[in-house]
C-alpha cells in the first residue's frame, strides 16, 4: 500500500512534467523534473484526486502549509500522512 | 480631438449601497470582508469574501423584472440609476440615438449559471426557466441599463477578465474623443460569490483564507467581492453647455497585452500600459500624485506592479501614493476597475487617499508609500487607476481634476 502511493505520486508528478516514471527519483526537486507553478497546481489537483484528500497549499505563501515540495520525497511523506489522517478520523 | 469628463456615479459593493457610503468607508478604512454566507459554504475550502449583504432586489425591482435580472445585471442597474440621475440627463431626445452603453464583466450572469446547473444535474430535472439565456448572458447587463434608459447608440460588453471595466471605461472614452458620441455610460459590474464561482478559483490556489493584504510582506493571496460602479462619460463641451457638474476629466488611456503567460503577470506589459497611459494623457511622471493599484494581494501581482510602477516613474516613484482599496473591499473581478474608479474620484475632489488596509509589515520589493491602514489627506491633481488581468491583458486610465 505505501509502496503504490509513492509510485502513484512519480507517476501524477512524470505526467506533469512529460517523462517517463523510470526518470523519477525521490531526491529531485520540481525544478529538476521541470515543474512549474501551473504545473504544481495540476498536479496536486491530481493528487487530491487519485486519494481524496485536502492537500492544504496556497500559492502565494508556499512555505506557510505543511505541504513541504522541497522534493519527490518530501511530497509523498505528505500525502501518506494527509491519507493517514483521513482513515484515523 | 474631444474632452471626455464624468458626470454621474453610482455604485454598490460591499462598502456601501451608494457612492457617498462608499466615500465614507474608504475614509474609515473599513473593512467589507467578511464570513461568506452561501449555500454549501461549507464545502468550500475559503471561507471569506466581499459580499453585498442585506441585498433586497424586491426593495428596488419589480417581480416581474427581478425574473429578467441576474444578481449581476440588477448591481449594474442600480448603479446606473445612481450615475444617470446624478448627471441628469435624459435621453429620451436625440440623446438617446447616440449614446452609448459599455460596460465591463468577466463572468456576466453567474448566480444565472450556477442555480441553472443545479436544476439540471444536481436537481436531475429536466426543464430550465425559458429566460435563462438572456439572463446569463455576458451582454445582459448593459442591454438592461440600455432598455431601461432608451440608450440607442454604441453598446456593447467588454470581457477582459479583472481589468474588464477598465477596458470598458476605457472605449468608452476614447469613442467620445474620437467624436463618435457625446455621453456613454461606462464601467463594470460582477456578482459570482455563488458555490461554482468561488469553487473554480480555489483550485488556483491564489486565495486567501484569512484576508486581503495588498503590498504587506505576509500577504498570502486575493480575496473575492461582488459588486457594481457606474459613470456617465460626457464630451466636456456638452456639459459646459448645460452646466452640469463635472466630477472629472478622464485625460488618458492605454492598454496592453504581455503575451506572455496566461496568469502570470509580466511587468514589461504592466510598464507599457502605465508608460502608454502617460503618454495619451501627454503627462511626465511628476505631475501623478496618486496611482490606485491592482494590488490583488497576491505574491507575484503586487511585487511585478510595483516593479512596473518603478520602471517607469522612477525616481519620483518614491513621492508617489498607491495604495489598493481591494484591501477593503475584495477583488471585484469584471466590476472592480469600476468601483476602484471612486478611489481616484475621492482622491481628487475630497482630497481624501483611501489606504490599503491589513498592511502588517514591509516588503522589500513592494518599497513604496502604499498608504497603509489610514486614509491621508492630500491634495492631487493627477491619478492613475491600474488594471493587470489573467491572460496578460493591462488597462489603465488617467483623471485629472475637474477642469
Amino acid at each position: 500500500m505505501t509502496q503504490s502511493v509513492e509510485k502513484a505520486v512519480m507517476r501524477i508528478l512524470a505526467e506533469q512534467a512529460f517523462i517517463d516514471i523510470a526518470d523519477v527519483s525521490l531526491d529531485q526537486s520540481l525544478v529538476d523534473l521541470g515543474i512549474d507553478s501551473m504545473g504544481l497546481v495540476e498536479s496536486i489537483f491530481a493528487m487530491e484526486e487519485a486519494f481524496d484528500i485536502a492537500i492544504p497549499f496556497n500559492a502565494n505563501a508556499p512555505e506557510a502549509s505543511s505541504f513541504d515540495i522541497s522534493s519527490v520525497a518530501t511530497i509523498v511523506a505528505v500525502v501518506k500522512s494527509l491519507i493517514a489522517q483521513k482513515q484515523d478520523a | 480631438m474631444h474632452r471626455v469628463v464624468i458626470t454621474g456615479a453610482g455604485t454598490i459593493n460591499p462598502l456601501a449601497q451608494d457612492v457617498t457610503g462608499t466615500y465614507a468607508a474608504f475614509k474609515e478604512g473599513r473593512c467589507g470582508i467578511g464570513l461568506l454566507d452561501i449555500r454549501d459554504k461549507d464545502r468550500l475550502s475559503i471561507k471569506i469574501g466581499g459580499q453585498v449583504l442585506n441585498w433586497n432586489s424586491e426593495a428596488h425591482f419589480s417581480r416581474k423584472e427581478i425574473v429578467l435580472y441576474d444578481k449581476y445585471t440588477q448591481f449594474a442597474l442600480l448603479a446606473a440609476r445612481q450615475a444617470i440621475a446624478q448627471s441628469g440627463l435624459s435621453f429620451n431626445g436625440n440623446l438617446g440615438y447616440e449614446a452609448g452603453v459599455i460596460l465591463g464583466t468577466a463572468g456576466g450572469g453567474v448566480n444565472t449559471w450556477d442555480e441553472n446547473y443545479r436544476v439540471v444535474y444536481e436537481e436531475g430535472k429536466n426543464r430550465v426557466h425559458p429566460f435563462v439565456v438572456p439572463k446569463l448572458m455576458n451582454n445582459a447587463a448593459a442591454s438592461h441599463v440600455a432598455i431601461a434608459y432608451n440608450i440607442k447608440g454604441p453598446s456593447y460588453t467588454v470581457a477582459t477578465a479583472c481589468a474588464s471595466s477598465n477596458h470598458a471605461m476605457g472605449q468608452a472614452f476614447m469613442m467620445i474623443k474620437a467624436g463618435q458620441s457625446r455621453v456613454i455610460v461606462t464601467g463594470g459590474s460582477e456578482s459570482m460569490l455563488c458555490f461554482g464561482g468561488i469553487k473554480a478559483w480555489e483550485g488556483l490556489r491564489v486565495m486567501s483564507k484569512d484576508a486581503c493584504r495588498p503590498f504587506s510582506l505576509n500577504r498570502n493571496g486575493m480575496v473575492q467581492g461582488e459588486g457594481a460602479a457606474i459613470f456617465v462619460f460626457e464630451d466636456y463641451g456638452h456639459a459646459r453647455a448645460r452646466g452640469a457638474n463635472v466630477l472629472a476629466e478622464v485625460i488618458g488611456f492605454s492598454m496592453t497585452s504581455d503575451a506572455s503567460d496566461i496568469v502570470v503577470p509580466s511587468m514589461k506589459g504592466a510598464a507599457r500600459a502605465i508608460a502608454g497611459a502617460l503618454k495619451s494623457a501627454k503627462l511626465n511622471p511628476e505631475d501623478v500624485g496618486y496611482i490606485n493599484a491592482h494590488g490583488t494581494a497576491t505574491a507575484v501581482n503586487d511585487k511585478t506592479e510595483c516593479a512596473a510602477i518603478s520602471n517607469v516613474f522612477g525616481y519620483h516613484a518614491d513621492k508617489l501614493m498607491i495604495s489598493s482599496t481591494k484591501s477593503m473591499h475584495g477583488h471585484l473581478i469584471g466590476g472592480t476597475g469600476a468601483v476602484e474608479l471612486l478611489a481616484c474620484l475621492m482622491a481628487l475632489n475630497h482630497g481624501v487617499i483611501a489606504p490599503t488596509i491589513g498592511y502588517d509589515d514591509p516588503d522589500p520589493e513592494c518599497a513604496l508609500d502604499v498608504v497603509p491602514n489610514v486614509a491621508r489627506d492630500a491634495k492631487v491633481d493627477v491619478v492613475l487607476s491600474n488594471a493587470f488581468a489573467f491572460g496578460g491583458m493591462n488597462a489603465v486610465l488617467v483623471l485629472r481634476r475637474k477642469p
